[in-house]
């Protein structure tokens, strides 16, 4: 059978639009094979002259550190946020979605009422408490609310998904003798894997792209992740070396991108369903 | 998340968790509540109530971080009306976010429209149409942004091209607000994937009817479709509203801590930023911080009165 005619006007339509859409990507990916001089000023998309020169550079990385320090440090600080919100949101989710005991409801409306907080009253005296005790300049006040379960927003998307499992499950489990914990173990948490799969990728990217909490509380270059290590090449090298600096910026975009072509299913869904902000 | 959807969804907002009720009395229950929710309730106190206490009072001081806190009592409050920057900072925030909030809810509630039908291919239009927003508020692509709107530079030359002039973008004081404006709305993937959620569950029959009765395209969108998925739309503008307030990796990179060009980007969290970290007024960095919460949590006031009159939930007329 032909397509419709409005088909075909409809996938022209959306194709034109996603044109513009990842057009700055398709930009930025052609654009780290040109030289510097051809990236500004030229309305040429494609290279003419292709050279891997600007990757060669940026793999040089800056301040004598190599960009694969920067890779490093940005993989262990998101590895670790990643094991620290899933371990801590799913626990507190499982006590909400469970669990009864005393002031769980005002503990709830509380974690709710965390979701809108602008995060910046909390910050100062944050960072002051961290100073003092020294941990500046360290991973801890980066890692430490991740273990806290301190993003109300994933531990909302489990208690929600929880709330979903059937709890006949848990009945059963309990009348052959299983506690909390292996209800939580052998139940609840494998049953949940789709709500822990989204909410170690939103978390992996979040912490990935973060630049505000590593902008307040790194000071040694050898310890920034890539998008801390992108703000001090721009303040190095003034931009003069725009060929590298676009090539840094891809190169800490490749995981994130990588991510999303593999989980985008979970990534639109984790979204439609709970309205996570992208 | 595919079993989360409809019977869940009404809970959305309650704050009534629900949960088991025959086993209420069952002993155990308490110890292992507060055992597993042990993280959360230590960070909660440490890192979040704890906190919100010692940034009130600090408010109410005069604190560079090194020295003990002098109490000003309303001081920094006072002092902020006369500060030429903050004033500025206000300002460059109103007005990216009247700006940035309706044109990404718009441009994400027409491509959802765009997307809301049975055509093959549509799951990879969403996802393709999502995917910026993932990567949009990272400093890597604040950097490609600012390239692709500096002087001579891409967009430059393409608007050219068409007889637009704007005499340059990220170094314009006239444009370089609307450059960040125009990178909110390059991440609609959100707002759009919430939208089409909403846009499937308006009944088809309505449609239909409609057409029966003669009414043409824009009016089965302004009298169905809007009042359909205003819900959705409410859902949205609150959380991108909220969202907006707070932008500051992109402006940071392409104004730096200064807002350049000419203060355009000063939003309100750089300024914050600046005076806390910058110049250790930590008193006073606080102050604006709870000044913001103010003013955040009365915009958030304002959407939600204005709601009474224009959003509708079906459960409301039956």
């Amino acid at each position: 059978m032909r397509p419709k005619l409005s088909t075909v006007a409809w996938h022209v339509g959306a194709i034109a639009l996603l044109a513009v859409v990842l057009y700055p990507i398709v930009w930025v990916t052609a654009a780290t094979f040109k030289p510097t001089e051809d990236i500004i000023g030229s309305l040429q998309l494609l290279p003419t002259r292709i050279t891997t020169i600007n990757y060669e550079r940026a793999v040089e990385g800056i301040a004598g550190i190599s960009v694969v320090r920067f890779f490093w440090n940005s993989t262990v600080l998101a590895v670790l946020s990643v094991v620290g919100t899933v371990a801590s949101s799913a626990m507190a989710a499982y006590a909400f979605a469970r669990l009864r005991f005393r002031g769980r409801t005002l503990m709830f409306g509380l974690m709710i009422a965390t979701l809108l907080l602008p995060f910046h009253v909390l910050i100062i005296p944050q960072y002051v408490v961290f100073q003092k005790l020294g941990l500046v300049d360290t991973y801890a006040p980066l890692l430490l609310g991740k273990f806290l379960a301190t993003e109300a927003f994933f531990v909302f998307l489990m208690v929600q998904f929880m709330r979903g499992i059937p709890y006949e499950l848990d009945e059963s489990a309990k009348i052959d003798g299983a506690g909390h914990w292996a209800v939580f173990w052998n139940i609840l948490l494998p049953l949940s894997r789709p709500a822990i799969i989204t909410t170690a990728i939103f978390t992996f990217i979040w912490t990935w792209n973060d630049f505000f909490g590593p902008l307040i509380y790194l000071s040694t270059p050898e310890k920034y992740p890539l998008p801390l290590a992108l703000q001090l090449f721009i303040d190095e090298t003034a931009g003069s070396d725009f060929g590298a600096l676009m090539a840094m910026s891809m190169l800490a975009l490749v995981p994130v991108i990588l991510f999303f072509l593999f989980f985008q299913r979970f990534l639109v869904e984790g979204v439609s369903t709970s309205g996570l902000k992208g | 998340m595919t079993t989360t959807t409809s019977t869940q969804r009404r809970e959305v907002g309650s704050t009534e968790p629900a949960g088991p009720r025959k086993r209420a009395r069952r002993s155990g229950d308490g110890v292992a509540g507060y055992l597993f929710l042990s993280p959360w309730i230590i960070g909660i106190l440490l890192l979040t109530l704890g906190p919100m206490v010692t940034s009130l009072y600090l408010s109410f001081t005069d604190y560079d971080l090194f020295n003990p806190p002098q109490w000003i009592g309303l001081d920094n409050y006072q002092r902020m009306f006369d500060d030429a920057r903050w004033l500025k900072s206000v300002r460059v925030t109103a007005l990216y976010v009247a700006l940035a909030v309706p044109i990404k809810l718009a441009c994400a509630l027409a491509v959802a429209m765009l997307l809301n039908n049975e055509r093959r291919g549509r799951a990879f239009y969403r996802a393709a149409f999502y995917g910026p927003s993932l990567i949009g508020a990272s400093v890597s692509l604040a950097i490609v942004w600012k390239a692709m709107f500096s002087d001579d530079a891409v967009v430059d030359q393409l608007l050219r091209a068409v007889g637009v002039n704007t005499g340059g973008w990220a170094g314009n004081p006239d444009f370089s607000l609307l450059m960040l404006v125009l990178l909110a709305a390059w991440q609609l993937g959100a707002p759009m994937v919430i939208f089409l959620a909403g846009l499937k569950q308006v009944p088809r029959e309505l449609y239909e009817a409609a057409e029966v009765d003669g009414a043409g395209a824009w009016r089965r969108f302004r009298n169905i479709t809007l009042p359909m998925i205003s819900p959705v739309i409410f859902f949205n503008l609150l959380l991108e509203t909220i969202n907006a307030f707070q932008v500051f990796t992109s402006a940071y990179i392409v104004g730096g801590p200064n807002g350049q060009p000419a203060g355009t980007t000063l939003f309100y969290t750089i300024y914050l930023f600046d005076r806390g970290f910058g110049d250790y007024r930590m008193g006073y960095a606080s102050a604006m911080a709870w000044m913001l919460l103010a003013g955040v949590g009365l915009v958030t006031l304002f959407l939600f009165r204005t709601a009474r009159g224009w959003v509708y939930y079906s459960g409301d007329k039956r």
